[in-house]
């Protein structure tokens, strides 16, 4: 039986929280913000370009001066434990708003929203929720956050997904990204369970030093772990929780197939970095692994799962955006490796490769909708010839593309770089993971390379004129990524520092 | 003044990205006056140099940037990672013996390639800005003395590449082009891990810091004991050398990592094969004394013997093959294999003749290739065949063609009084004084007669005799009761114009002159040289 707490008590309570509230300003703006864009839709009802996409992109920027003003608040707990404030978690609130951005700025880049449906409605609203649920996976501190922050992600990307009604491609994708995701869900939830059961906790901190204080049995720990790491398997796209991936992002509307591939990732890892950094206990007794198996090998296992499949699978594929699927698997292996070092340094290269993966991704599904938009086909074939009628748009492509292999001097290189620094940078210990590593991105050379081949060493069949120009703002746009691409990876050092500002976990015993 | 030289194509590159690509004269001219304002540049840094200095590395107690010439040195990139570690990148270049000759080369055979260029027609825009870059890249490498920066350079070679020969070149090219970038790719991915094992092995002496710099990796006191390539791990260090040595071999290109250049050579347009021949394959041989053996020496002096194999291998593999074909590019292609082993043999021998002799034969075989497939593409463009069976007789008909096909045929198969015999004879010098490779270098004295065999022979069915009945050109009877020679449908000169002339004739008079005098060339060479082959020799045997 609980008893009612004492009117001091709830004094306490609420003074706590609106204490709280202060460092909560970012997420509460973003929630008015998603509120406002449902009433701006009941208003104006109208077609994509509108006073809607234009309240979005400003409404997201303009989160940008909460976010900034939280760096000069102390690192802490919020709201009893459930949350955190840290730099971990503000790098990450930049990367969302940044996406989010960005699927605005691609969506309203994309023609085949003019002819799939008729109003953008909740479109926007959703990415905006979509940026409020990520945002809190990446500071949420307690299972329970965890868990309602990531339904909130899965749910907006359910519907952002199927968001092409009438195409029945469209519809299968969500439906399969949703029975995936509740499958996926439902074990998380379970290994959750069987924390709190080992445990009595929810607070991750809280967990972490229980977990030292008291031992655990490991075949129950390692259960838990591998339930847990379905979870967070499945929203990092990592193999074998993949199956989803291809089908979904073939099938969802192109702008969110880049925004689920980089942010939603990016949101994966987040958790998953500060879960196994903070609830597992590092150093601690002697029960951490049973048979040699700990969750840093099943890590290890799902990393080079993930680089050989994606890798090989991928040099198979027709279909750009299904190649770019595969292509994806194959990256969240690579950014596991950077996980997997455990350190501070680790940590960095993470972050960083993360925010290489932002700008080439992006950039390379954005030409992708540019040449639909003019085709109409994602097909390989269709790209025969096509470097001579868009060389922007080509050249832009083939930036990406090799970024996306890690060649210099591009931003992709120094991402590989520096996770395989990281790795080196513990000796011999992690040499083999990076010889996978190195052997998968010469596999990857070969399927990237055919969209390069069909553009520009490839004749087009038709050879009817066609105007071609993707347009002023659409060039503009694809100029300045291609040149951040190449300028970042000439000069990376402030996103270096970036990432080496966020590297900084609240609770981190580890580093 | 390295910047400039590094850069000038970069710039005409983005000048050329402005141009209208309607403007192909402009984009002509453009890209030719970069690569002469390069000439310009490599002239003055050959004039300006000091050939007292040796550079290769600071040496004990040495100054930080050794005794490298022209140095510009600027911290490019100074990184604070996590934990204690640190990363930090220089823009450093710097020339010294090893490289100034090459400099020298490169900027040649890019000039001799925009000439060459000339004729392209499709695409011309594009193609230049691609070149330039090409140029840029190659020249970068030379003159980086810093590891992160010569891989950049080095990896940014493959694109450009790649796509020059995969759109302006022949029927087979996409394959070309894909395999060219694979296997290239294949060998410096590897190159980056040792790349990083190292930065974290060596510590510069004078700020304390890991480093990249060559100088400071290629002096053993610098390494930390411990590290991962440090000198108590010498599985390690073996492992890291052959890696290196693949990647760099790959490019050379050395058996049985050859396979992709008989196809490039045979799909790429005759610029990029010049510069292919002419440069790009010394990369290898430079990056195995630049980084591969001075960084590993002592990995080095254990498989002199093995390098040395491959060697000889390559010379008389390569000239068997050249013996086989049909098609004169792909045998000029198999005979550039077979004159990189003699490069390879001449390292191998790791004594001061034998790397002289290496080094001056990188520069001959760039220069005298060159000229080979500068006379090849001559042939090709007229008769759009390269069939060896389908001349015979053009002596009579092309005369100065012929001439100079000899001069260019008899300097590859090393004649007395031309280039191609000193270097070959001091890489034989070498070969035989070094006991290990000395029962190497007897066997590989037969690659001097297949070689000479391929060459005579090639010569003798396409210039000598009469038309074959199948040629590809017709003779008419002139109105002067001449013979003349008739290719189906070509407009221009038949003996060559004068482009071909401004191409070929500076690339025989150096070929003479140096067959002659080569002290300019082993003067500038020879102590640096000295100071590397006194790095790889271990304190035992010194």
């Amino acid at each position: 039986m609980f008893e009612l707490p004492s009117g001091a008590e709830i004094q306490s309570i609420i003074a706590s929280l609106t204490l709280s509230v202060e460092f909560f300003k970012p997420e509460i703006y973003l929630s008015v913000l998603f509120m406002l864009l449902i009433v701006i839709d009941l208003v104006a009802k109208g077609k994509k370009n509108n006073l809607l996409s234009i309240t979005t992109l400003l409404g997201l920027a303009g989160s940008i001066y909460f976010i900034f003003k939280q760096q000069f608040m102390p690192a802490g707990e919020l709201f009893f434990g459930m949350y955190v404030l840290d730099e971990f978690a503000i790098f990450f609130k930049y990367f969302f708003v940044l996406s989010g951005i960005l699927a605005v700025i691609i969506t309203m880049a994309d023609d085949q929203f003019e002819s799939e449906v008729k109003s953008m409605g909740e479109y926007y609203a959703l990415i905006v929720a979509m940026v409020i649920g990520m945002i809190m996976m990446a500071s949420s501190a307690d299972m329970m956050m965890i868990f309602l922050s990531m339904e909130l992600v899965s749910f907006s990307a359910f519907i952002l997904t199927g968001y092409f009604k009438r195409n029945p491609r469209s519809s299968e994708a969500a439906l399969k990204y949703l029975v995936y995701g509740a499958v996926s869900s439902g074990l998380m939830v379970y290994g959750f369970s069987l924390i709190y059961g080992l445990t009595g906790q929810t607070n991750l901190i809280n967990i972490s030093s229980e977990l030292s204080l008291h031992g655990y049995d490991p075949l129950l720990m390692i259960l838990a772990t591998l339930l847990v790491l379905a979870g967070f398997g499945y929203k990092i796209g990592a193999v074998p929780f993949h199956f989803w991936a291809p089908d979904v992002y073939e099938g969802a509307p192109t702008p969110i197939t880049a925004y689920l591939s980089v942010a939603s990732k990016a949101a994966g890892f987040a958790l998953l970095m500060r879960f196994f950094y903070i609830a597992v206990p590092h150093g601690g007794p002697v029960y951490e692994d049973i048979l040699g198996i700990n969750w840093v090998s099943l890590l290890i296992l799902i990393s080079v799962a993930s680089m050989i499949y994606g890798n090989v699978v991928a040099l198979w594929q027709k279909n750009v955006k299904r190649l770019l699927a595969y292509s994806s698997i194959a990256h969240a292996g690579y950014l596991l490796l950077g996980v997997i070092v455990m350190d501070a340094f680790g940590t960095q290269a993470t972050l960083l490769y993360l925010l290489s993966y932002f700008l080439m991704n992006f950039g390379a599904f954005y030409v992708v909708i540019l040449i639909a938009n003019k085709t109409g086909s994602e097909n390989l074939e269709d790209y025969r010839g096509l470097g001579k009628k868009m060389p922007l748009a080509g050249a832009a492509l083939t930036v990406f593309l090799i970024s996306l292999v890690g060649l210099p001097p591009t931003f992709g290189f120094i991402g590989k770089l520096m996770i395989f620094s990281a790795l080196l940078s513990k000796g011999s210990l992690y040499l083999w993971l990076a010889l996978i590593g190195i052997m998968t991105s010469v596999i990857s050379l070969y399927y990237y390379m055919l969209i390069p081949l069909n553009m520009y060493l490839r004749e087009s069949p038709s050879s009817e004129e066609k105007n071609m120009n993707p347009g002023l703002i659409p060039n503009i746009i694809m100029a300045v990524l291609m040149f951040f691409t190449i300028y970042f990876g000439l000069f990376f050092q402030p996103l270096a520092d970036f990432a080496k500002y966020g590297s900084a976990l609240f609770g981190l015993k580890l580093h | 003044m390295l910047s400039l030289i590094v850069f000038l194509p970069i710039i005409a590159g983005l000048i050329i990205l402005a141009v209208p690509s309607s403007q192909k004269q402009i984009i002509r001219i453009v890209s030719l006056l970069a690569a002469l304002a390069q000439g310009v540049v490599a002239i003055l840094i050959w004039r300006a140099y000091d050939p007292s200095l040796p550079g290769i590395t600071a040496g004990p107690g040495g100054s930080p940037l050794g005794s490298f010439q022209f140095v510009e040195k600027l911290p490019w990139i100074g990184l604070k990672l996590g934990g204690m570690a640190s990363l930090n990148i220089e823009y450093f270049l710097g020339v010294d013996g090893i490289s100034v000759t090459m400099i020298i080369l490169t900027a040649l055979v890019s000039a001799i390639g925009v000439l060459s260029s000339w004729t392209i027609q499709k695409q011309v825009k594009g193609y230049f800005i691609l070149y330039n870059l090409l140029a840029s890249a190659m020249m970068g490498c030379f003159v980086a003395l810093d590891f992160f920066l010569f891989y950049v350079f080095w990896e940014l070679m493959l694109l450009p590449m790649y796509f020059l020969i995969g759109i302006w070149g022949g029927p087979n090219r996409e394959y070309a082009a894909i395999k060219f970038f694979l296997y290239t790719l294949f060998g410096s991915v590897f190159m980056l891990l040792v790349m990083i094992g190292l930065y974290f092995s060596v510590l510069d002496p004078v700020t304390g810091n890991h480093t990249f710099s060559l100088v400071a990796m290629a002096n053993q006191a610098n390494y930390i004991q411990d590290a991962i390539l440090g000198p108590h791990n010498v599985m390690w260090r073996y492992i890291a050398f052959a890696v290196l040595f693949i990647g760099f071999a790959i490019k050379v290109p050395m058996f049985p990592f050859h396979t992709w250049l008989p196809d490039a050579h045979v799909e790429a347009p005759t610029p990029i094969s010049v510069i292919l021949a002419g440069v790009l394959l010394k990369l290898g041989t430079y990056g195995m004394m630049r980084i591969n053996f001075p960084l590993f020496p002592e990995v080095f002096h254990a498989s002199m013997y093995i390098i040395g194999i491959f060697g000889a291998i390559n010379i008389i593999y390569g000239a068997f093959c050249a013996l086989a074909q049909q098609d004169l590019k792909k045998m000029v292609a198999y005979s550039s294999i077979s004159h990189m082993g003699y490069v390879l043999l001449g390292l191998a021998a790791g004594n001061s003749e034998g790397m002289v002799g290496a080094l001056y034969q990188m520069f001959n075989h760039g220069t005298i290739t060159a000229m080979l497939f500068l006379l090849v593409g001559v042939i090709y463009d007229r008769a759009h065949t390269r069939q060896i069976d389908k001349f015979g007789g053009l002596a009579s008909y092309m005369p100065v063609y012929a001439a100079i096909v000899t001069v260019a045929w008899f300097a590859s198969l090393g004649l007395p009084g031309l280039s191609g015999f000193i270097s070959e004879a001091l890489v034989f010098v070498g070969a035989f004084s070094s006991i290990t490779t000395r029962p190497i270098a007897m066997v590989s004295v037969l690659g001097i007669l297949f070689g000479a065999a391929y060459l005579l022979w090639s010569l003798q069915r396409v210039f000598l005799g009469k038309r074959k009945p199948d040629a590809a050109y017709d003779l008419e009877v002139g109105a002067d009761g001449h013979e003349h020679i008739h290719f189906h449908d070509w407009k221009g000169k038949i003996d060559l114009d004068a482009r071909e002339l401004t191409m070929l004739v500076p690339l025989v008079v150096i070929t003479i002159f140096l067959g002659i005098y080569p002290m300019p060339v082993l003067g500038m060479i020879t102590s640096s040289v000295n100071k590397l082959v006194e790095v790889l020799t271990p304190l035992a045997i010194r």
